[in-house]
């Protein structure tokens, strides 16, 4: 029987107020915050970092599903990105899911199909969703960044596959055309009654009805929440009690998370699951999705749990700073500079699972893989080892020459768990508070945009 | 084979330093070559060969021949990072020494201010190792592992801008003719922690220029040639961020040319008169002394906190103002240094004289510490 192997979130560490937002443009506070992407952050980041949370290096996979309404590409797959990263083999089967809110459910859908079917013994669902609100609108207080990753695979870790039901629904309610920077949703009630609360409606009914499961049977109920309030209604409606049994939202700490918000409260309600409670989980858009689950209480490392990712913040200064990082306003005077795809790719095994070498003859460890060791100089080549993802602050530099939306650049010579220094720039951080010796964990980033393209590389943060 | 003694500069030149909007490359440069012929008194047909330093202000020997008109001899560039400079000299010396030419230029130069960039470039190549690294930045990660080893805070670098900046107030070529205090060092805006302004020389533009000869042709140009006593250069890794084990607390490029030119020169640091030394921050001049030798690790900071780079102290080190204050046109540095140690032996450095010097060393520093480049100079 298929099932949920592992479960991770990763959460930006911004926080917006919607104070804030609201006082930018004389409005009304919706109240709380939402989760708002670092500038170096953006869907494939946030896919790739809750995805290392499964696991110290990763999980092996024999597919990566990237699910997110705004990949950092229109054309070009991030999936093959993630699993580069995560130095999975080619023979991984990669895939991008998008255009819809239902995105993370429809891959966990097509991923637990792989493994029905066999193509398939591990499929790692990666998800992120960065969603960038027009100014001055009340989707500007609701959307939040986060990512979140699942592994599936043919035993239960965590919970087992019971029942699985689509419905596709064509309903022109939220959308965003190739021309458009902001998703747009049609005014008034028409989505909440006409698509959101019938579409749920006959996704859980007929979710249920495979199974003969009965609404108070569940334990909990996880409904996307476009509001804090819209689960309740449909919920209501479909026979269950919203105060028992439906999953908190995190709509008023990290807001409406998009694609990615099933998938993050599916990982809450795991993480508090008991053995034998039955877990649904719906996700819509132009249709929806519903998967019944059957937890087996195992527990779930708490680092990269949903509680932990909520709690470590920093709130952001000013609107003006979440401006910049989403590129609502532009500098003229960016520098130009260029990039190499060339050497991106030639280099890929060094800058994306992050490998370093081992001189044979001495043991130093050294990044890049260098030709003749750094230390001796002995030139029979070096041995291939992936560098650990932690380390220590051996020195830095806050720069405040180095142009950047969310200046100083801290710079730092990070000494890493069994050997290796890494030279990259520290991010999440609060800049006087770095000291030398501060612990340190390696996070993928967004580094520039030159040549014209997204470029990614490694950096530091305090643990 | 050593190069003690087998020649000697026989005239320099330097332009006046600083930020010039209203004069070229060209400008800069026939004021520096042709103030190095005066000197030495000797027509332009004379040089036989010249070598040019820059490191981004020009490219191959035409960035020589076309302002000087020095066509049809070999002019060779050198580019060494911000040691460009000391390697053009140190390779003019070698050929002469090795018995190819009789007299040659070398000139170095950098135009730094006809672009609008803010401080040094960047040395990395690599679209996203390294990204966004400045040149400040490389010395800053020292100066904060320096903090940490020895306990030391600050304002124990303050002193050096105040001593150099002091000493550029004698120096009428120097880019700043200006005192500053240390209160104004401590409270200037951080350009990269715990650098601020008053740390990090300034962005300049100048050209420097001196003429070397073999020594028994020198001594019958003018009778008081200075004599080339040891060369040393030592190249280290560009990228000491990314090497284990590496200290950060000085830079083994400068112990290693030192101890050749050292060596050499049959000298030791305490025999030396005076020094211009490296200081493009104020943390690099103090892991100079270390490295040069002229105290111990970790007594840096103390060396110039007790007066002893000071003019008539110890070793007075910079007495030109260094980069500090004399600027720090990237190519040109190295040979303007020999520039000011030739002007402190023939003890025409006016205000700024050094008693009875002799004996002098010149240190260039280029890169992330990286390149190392030593010369002692002696009177003949």
């Amino acid at each position: 029987m298929a099932g949920i192997v592992a479960v991770a979130v990763s959460v930006p560490r911004y926080r917006l107020p919607r104070e804030v937002i609201a006082r930018e443009w004389g409005a009304t506070a919706a109240g709380g915050e939402k989760a708002v992407a670092n500038h170096d952050e953006d869907s494939l980041t946030l896919a790739v970092n809750a995805a290392l949370g499964l696991g110290v290096d990763g999980p092996p996979a024999d597919a990566v599903y990237f699910a997110t309404t705004t990949s950092p590409w229109a054309e070009k797959q991030a999936a093959a990105t993630i699993a580069a990263v995560l130095d999975l083999p080619p023979a991984a089967r990669t895939l991008d899911f998008t255009g819809t809110l239902r995105a993370g459910t429809s891959a966990m859908l097509a991923g637990l199909d792989a493994i029905a079917g066999g193509s398939a013994s591990r499929v790692l669902v990666a998800a992120g969703d960065c969603r960038i609100a027009e100014p001055d609108s009340p989707a500007e207080q609701s959307f939040g960044d986060a990512g979140a990753a699942l592994l599936l695979g043919c035993e239960a870790g965590l919970a087992e596959v019971v029942a699985t039901h689509s419905v596709a629904d064509e309903f022109v309610g939220t959308w965003r055309t190739q021309g458009q920077e902001f998703p747009r949703a049609f005014p008034g009630a028409f989505e909440t009654k006409f698509g959101y609360g019938r579409v749920i409606a006959e996704a859980v009914k007929g979710v249920l009805a495979k199974v003969r499961i009965e609404p108070r049977e569940l334990a909990t109920v996880v409904l996307p929440a476009p509001t804090p309030r819209a689960p309740q209604a449909v919920a209501k409606a479909a026979g269950l009690d919203p105060k028992r049994q439906l999953q908190e939202s995190f709509w008023t700490t990290l807001g409406d998370t998009g694609a990615v918000q099933p998938l993050l409260m599916l990982a809450a309600a795991l993480e508090r699951a008991k053995a034998g409670d039955l877990i649904l989980v719906v996700g819509y858009g132009d249709g929806a999705d519903a998967v019944v689950l059957r937890a087996t209480g195992a527990a779930i490392p708490a680092g990269h749990g949903v509680a932990r990712q909520i709690e470590v913040k920093r709130t952001l200064p000013s609107y003006g700073r979440y401006a910049r990082f989403r590129k609502l306003v532009r500098k003229e005077t960016v520098a130009t500079e260029s990039s190499s795809p060339v050497i991106l790719w030639r280099d890929r095994k060094q800058l994306l699972p992050l490998y370093g070498g081992r001189c044979a003859r001495c043991g130093t460890v050294q990044f890049p893989k260098h030709r003749i060791c750094v230390e001796c100089a002995d030139a029979n080549g070096l041995e291939e080892v992936r560098l650990a993802r932690r380390g220590r602050l051996f020195t830095f530099t806050n720069d405040y020459l180095t142009e950047s939306p969310d200046p100083p650049v801290t710079h730092a010579v990070v000494e890493l768990d069994g050997g290796g220094r890494l030279y990259v720039q520290l991010t999440d951080c609060e800049p006087e508070r770095v000291a030398i010796d501060m612990p340190l964990e390696l996070t993928f980033r967004k580094i520039h945009e030159h040549g014209g393209f997204n470029n990614y590389f490694w950096k530091a943060r305090p643990q | 084979m050593n190069i003690r003694d087998r020649v000697a500069v026989v005239g320099v030149g330097c332009s006046k330093f600083g930020e010039h909007y209203d004069r070229s490359l060209e400008d800069l440069v026939v004021e520096a070559a042709f103030e190095a012929y005066r000197d030495a008194r000797i027509e332009p047909a004379r040089i036989e060969a010249a070598w040019v330093g820059t490191l981004e202000s020009g490219y191959s020997g035409t960035a020589l021949a076309d302002p000087l008109k020095l066509y049809d001899i070999p002019i060779t560039r050198v580019e060494n990072y911000c040691a460009s400079g000391m390697d053009a000299f140190r390779n003019a010396c070698m050929a002469v020494a090795a018995g190819m030419y009789e007299c040659v230029l070398v000139l170095g130069f950098e135009k730094l201010r006809d672009s609008g960039r803010r401080g040094l470039g960047t040395f990395g190549t690599h679209p996203v190792v390294g990204y966004g690294t400045t040149a400040p930045s490389l010395f800053a990660m020292a100066a904060n592992r320096y903090f940490k080893t020895y306990g030391v805070t600050k304002d124990a670098l303050a002193k050096v801008a105040v001593k150099n900046h002091h000493n550029g107030t004698m120096s009428p070529k120097a880019h700043f003719q200006m005192e500053v205090s240390e209160e104004q060092v401590l409270a200037a805006p951080l350009i990269c922690s715990p650098l601020g302004l008053f740390d990090c020389c300034p962005t300049t533009d100048g050209a420097a220029a001196a003429i070397v000869c073999r020594t028994d042709v020198a001594r019958s140009i003018r009778p008081d040639p200075i004599l080339v006593k040891g060369l040393g250069l030592a190249v280290t890794s560009g990228e000491p961020y990314l090497k284990p084990g590496f200290a950060y607390t000085g830079f083994p490029a400068t112990r290693r040319a030192a101890e050749s030119a050292y060596e050499q020169a049959g000298v030791t640091p305490k025999d030396l008169d005076l020094a211009e030394v490296h200081d493009c921050f104020t943390i690099t001049e103090i892991l100079n002394y270390e490295d040069l030798g002229l105290c111990a690790p970790g007594e840096g900071w103390r060396y110039v906190a007790e007066g002893r780079a000071s003019i008539g102290g110890e070793v007075p080190v910079n007495p030109s103002g260094g980069l500090k204050s004399f600027g720090h046109p990237i190519g040109a540095t190295g040979v303007r240094m020999i520039y000011e140690v030739c002007q402190q032996l023939w003890h025409k450095a006016g205000a700024r004289q050094v008693k009875d010097a002799e004996i002098g060393l010149a240190h260039n520093l280029g890169g992330p510490g990286a390149v190392g480049c030593v010369t002692v100079l002696a009177n003949a």
